[in-house]
C-alpha cells in the first residue's frame, strides 16, 4: 500500500498521526468543492433571511393595520419589537448558521455536508470551539465585507455616479483572499491560518463483501459452468504482485463483462495459458484467490512484492 | 458476541448477516469476518452520533465507543501487515477516522464552553493580551490627541473626518445652546430599542472587521483605531470651544466606557494575531497565528456581548437620564465593572477549562 501511494504522490493527501501511534491518510478537501460549499451555504443564508424578512414585513404591516396606524411620527412598540427581533436575528443566523453546525459532530455546514468535507484541526490536534469561532470571524473581511461593498458600488455607478478606483481596489481585496488558497500547500484560507483548522474530505467508504467467501475464489471453488478447478503453479503466480492483485479486486468488485475479458486474455498470455472464452470471472476468482494466498502468505514472513516489476 | 447482540447492533436491518467465518479461504478473511461485527456496531454508532448529539445514544453504547474505536485502530494496524484486501482497507481507515473525529473531537459543545468563557475563560483572555491592549491604548489615545490638534489647526479637517450630513447641528460655529441641544434626552424610550439593535449591528461589525484586519500584520486594526479616535478627538475640540467638554465626556462616558473597551480589545486582538504572524519567535509561523488567533477569538466573543450592552446603554439610559454627575455615574460604574471583571476575577481553573486552554 505505502509503496503503491509513494509512485503516485497524491498532492492532497495527508497523514494524521492518532494518539494510539496509528497513520490515518487524510485527503484535504478540493479547492472546488469548498468554493461550492460556500456558494450553498449563501445560498442557504440568504434566501433564509429573505423569507424572514418577508414574513417579518407581513407581520409588520399587519401590526399597522390592526392598530389604524396613521401618524409618521411614532412606531408602536409591537412594531418596534418586530424590528429588534429581526436585527438580532439576522445578526444570529449571520454568525450562528457557520459556527453552530461546525461545532456539531459533523463539523461541517449544511453545504459543505452536501459536498463531502469537514473541517479539522490541523495536524490532529482536538478541534476547539475558539477555533471554529475564529476561522468564521475572518470569513467576514475575506468575502462578505468586499462582497457586499462592491455590490453597492455597482449599484451605485449604476446610477452615474463616479466611483473612482475604489471599485478596483475592493475587487484585489476579493480576489487576494479568494484565491489565498491557491498560495500554500494545505489549501489553507485566511481564517484557516488564524484557527489553525484545515478543511478535509470526508471518507465514505461501505464494507464490501468478502471475496474470498465466493464463487471460485474459496479454497474448493470450482467453476460453475465447466465445473473445472482452477489451479495455478508457483510460476505462475509469481507474475504480478500487489499493485495487480488490488487492480483485479476493483475489476471483480466492479464485474464489468469487457473488462473481465481484457483481463482474462491478458494474464493468460503473461502466464501462457491458452485463453478460452465465456468462464472468465471463475478463473480470475480463482487466479485472485490464490495470488491473494500466495502475497498474504509472503507478507507474514516480511517479504513483501509492490508489483510485477519488483 | 452472540447473534442476538448481533442483530440489535444492525439497527436497521440493511445489513446481510456475515458469511461462514469457516468458508473463507484466506486467513486474512477470516481475520476479516471475525472483527466484522464490532466494525458494523462502531459505525452504527458513529452514524447515530453524527445525525443527533450524544442524546440519542444509549449508555451501553457509549461506554463502548472508546474500546471499539480502538478494536478498529488496532484491526487496521493488524490488517496493514496481514491483509492485501483494498476494500477492507480503505473501509477500516475510513471507519477509524470517522471514529477519531467523534472520540477526540470538540469535547464541549457551545453552552459548555460558553459557560466557561463567562466564568473565567474571557478574563484570563483578556490578561493574556496585555501588551497588545497597552498598545492599542497608546494608539487610541494619541488618535484622539492627532484628531483635537488636526480640527485645531484647521478646520477644514473637521468636515473631511465628519463629512456633513444636511442639518447636523455639530459642526464648527455653532452655539453652545444648539451643542447642548444634541446631549439632551428624549421624552420617551419610544423608537429607542429599534435604535439599540441598529447601534449593536453596527459596531459590532466594526469591532470584527478591526479583529479580522488583524491578519495583515496588525497594521489596518491600528489605522482603524486612530480613524475612530480622530473622530471622537474632533468632536471634544467642538465641544471645548463653547466649554463644553465636561457634559460631552458624561454624555459619552454612559456607552462610552463598555464601546471604547471593546473596540479597545478589538484593537488589541487583531494587533495579538498581527505581532504572532510578524514576530512567531520560536514557533513556526502557521502555529504561531493560530495560537494567537485562537486566543484572540476568545476576546471577540467578549467585545459582541460588550457591544450588546453599549447598545443597550447607549439607547436607553444615554438618552434618558439627564444631568452630568448621573451620567457620570453609569459610565463610570461600568468601566469599574469591566476592570475589575477582567483584573480582579481571577477563578481557579478547573480541568476543562485547562483543556480547553491549552488546545
Amino acid at each position: 500500500m505505502s509503496k503503491v501511494a509513494a509512485i503516485k504522490p497524491d498532492k492532497r493527501a495527508r497523514t494524521l498521526i492518532t494518539p494510539e501511534g496509528l497513520a490515518l491518510p487524510l485527503t484535504l478537501a478540493a479547492r472546488g468543492a469548498r468554493a461550492g460549499a460556500l456558494i450553498i451555504d449563501m445560498v442557504i443564508i440568504v434566501i433564509g433571511l429573505i423569507a424572514f424578512q418577508w414574513v417579518m414585513q407581513a407581520l409588520f404591516e399587519g401590526v399597522m393595520e390592526g392598530i389604524g396606524f396613521e401618524s409618521q411620527q411614532r412606531v408602536p412598540g409591537s412594531a418596534e419589537f418586530l424590528v429588534i427581533i429581526s436585527v438580532l436575528i439576522g445578526f444570529a443566523a449571520w454568525y450562528g448558521y457557520f459556527l453552530v453546525q461546525e461545532l456539531g459532530p459533523r463539523g461541517a455546514t449544511l453545504g459543505k455536508r452536501l459536498v463531502g468535507i469537514r473541517i479539522a484541526a490541523r495536524g490532529g490536534a482536538r478541534l476547539t470551539p475558539e477555533a471554529v469561532i475564529a476561522r468564521n470571524l475572518l470569513r467576514d473581511i475575506e468575502v462578505f465585507y468586499p462582497l457586499i461593498a462592491l455590490l453597492i458600488l455597482v449599484g451605485l455607478s449604476s446610477q452615474g455616479e463616479d466611483v473612482g478606483a475604489l471599485g478596483i481596489v475592493l475587487t484585489g481585496w476579493l480576489l487576494l483572499f479568494l484565491l489565498f488558497p491557491f498560495f500554500n500547500r494545505d489549501c489553507l484560507r485566511a481564517g484557516d491560518i488564524i484557527a489553525g483548522t484545515w478543511v478535509v474530505e470526508r471518507p465514505r467508504t461501505r464494507l464490501a463483501a468478502v471475496l474470498s467467501t465466493q464463487g471460485a475464489a474459496t479454497s474448493k471453488g470450482a467453476s460453475e459452468v465447466t465445473g473445472v478447478r482452477y489451479d495455478f503453479g508457483e510460476a505462475e503466480l509469481s507474475v504480478y504482485g500487489e499493485r495487480e492483485l488490488q487492480t483485479l479486486e476493483r475489476l471483480l468488485r466492479d464485474s464489468q463483462p469487457d473488462a473481465l475479458k481484457a483481463v482474462h486474455a491478458t494474464i493468460c498470455r503473461k502466464i501462457g495459458w491458452d485463453p478460452g472464452a465465456g468462464d472468465e470471472r471463475a478463473f480470475l476468482e480463482a487466479f485472485y484467490g490464490q495470488l491473494r494466498s500466495r502475497l498474504e502468505a509472503d507478507m507474514r514472513f516480511g517479504k513483501r512484492k509492490a508489483d510485477k516489476f519488483s | 458476541m452472540k447473534a442476538p447482540v448481533i442483530s440489535s447492533w444492525f439497527g436497521r436491518g440493511q445489513v446481510a448477516a456475515p458469511p461462514d467465518i469457516e468458508s473463507a479461504a484466506l486467513r486474512s478473511d477470516r481475520f476479516r469476518l471475525e472483527r466484522e461485527g464490532d466494525w458494523r456496531r462502531l459505525e452504527d454508532i458513529l452514524a447515530r452520533m453524527e445525525r443527533g448529539g450524544l442524546r440519542r445514544i444509549a449508555d451501553a453504547d457509549l461506554i463502548a465507543l472508546p474500546a471499539l474505536y480502538r478494536t478498529a485502530a488496532s484491526s487496521l494496524s493488524v490488517a496493514r501487515e496481514t491483509s492485501l484486501d483494498a476494500a477492507t482497507l480503505a473501509y477500516l481507515e475510513a471507519l477509524v477516522q470517522r471514529a477519531w473525529f467523534q472520540v477526540y473531537g470538540p469535547r464541549q459543545g457551545f453552552i459548555r464552553w460558553f459557560r466557561g468563557f463567562i466564568f473565567g475563560g474571557w478574563s484570563r483572555a483578556v490578561r493574556s493580551l496585555w501588551l497588545d491592549i497597552c498598545i492599542a491604548l497608546f494608539v487610541m489615545v494619541t488618535g484622539a490627541v492627532v484628531g483635537w490638534l488636526l480640527v485645531a489647526q484647521d478646520e477644514a479637517w473637521y468636515y473631511r473626518l465628519f463629512p456633513a450630513g444636511f442639518g447636523e447641528a455639530r459642526v464648527p460655529g455653532a452655539s453652545r445652546e444648539q451643542l447642548l441641544a444634541t446631549l439632551a434626552t428624549e421624552n420617551s424610550a419610544d423608537g429607542l430599542s429599534a435604535f439599540a439593535a441598529q447601534l449593536f449591528g453596527n459596531n459590532s461589525a466594526v469591532c470584527i472587521l478591526a479583529f479580522a484586519l488583524g491578519f495583515a500584520f496588525g497594521i489596518p486594526s491600528l489605522l482603524l483605531l486612530v480613524h475612530n479616535m480622530a473622530l471622537l478627538g474632533a468632536l471634544l475640540w467642538l465641544f471645548d470651544g463653547q466649554g463644553l467638554v465636561v457634559e460631552l465626556a458624561a454624555w459619552l462616558s454612559v456607552h462610552g466606557t463598555t464601546e471604547l473597551f471593546g473596540i479597545l480589545l478589538s484593537g488589541a486582538a487583531g494587533l495579538h494575531i498581527g505581532r504572532a504572524m510578524a514576530f512567531p519567535g520560536k514557533l513556526p509561523v502557521l502555529d504561531a497565528a493560530a495560537a494567537a488567533g485562537r486566543r484572540s477569538a476568545v476576546v471577540m466573543v467578549g467585545v459582541v456581548i460588550m457591544m450588546i450592552v453599549a447598545a443597550l446603554l447607549e439607547a436607553f439610559p444615554r438618552q434618558l437620564v439627564d444631568g452630568t454627575s448621573g451620567r457620570f455615574v453609569i459610565g463610570g460604574t461600568m468601566l469599574a465593572f469591566w476592570l475589575s471583571y477582567f483584573i480582579l476575577y481571577r477563578p481557579r481553573i478547573t480541568d476543562a477549562a485547562a483543556g480547553a486552554d491549552a488546545a
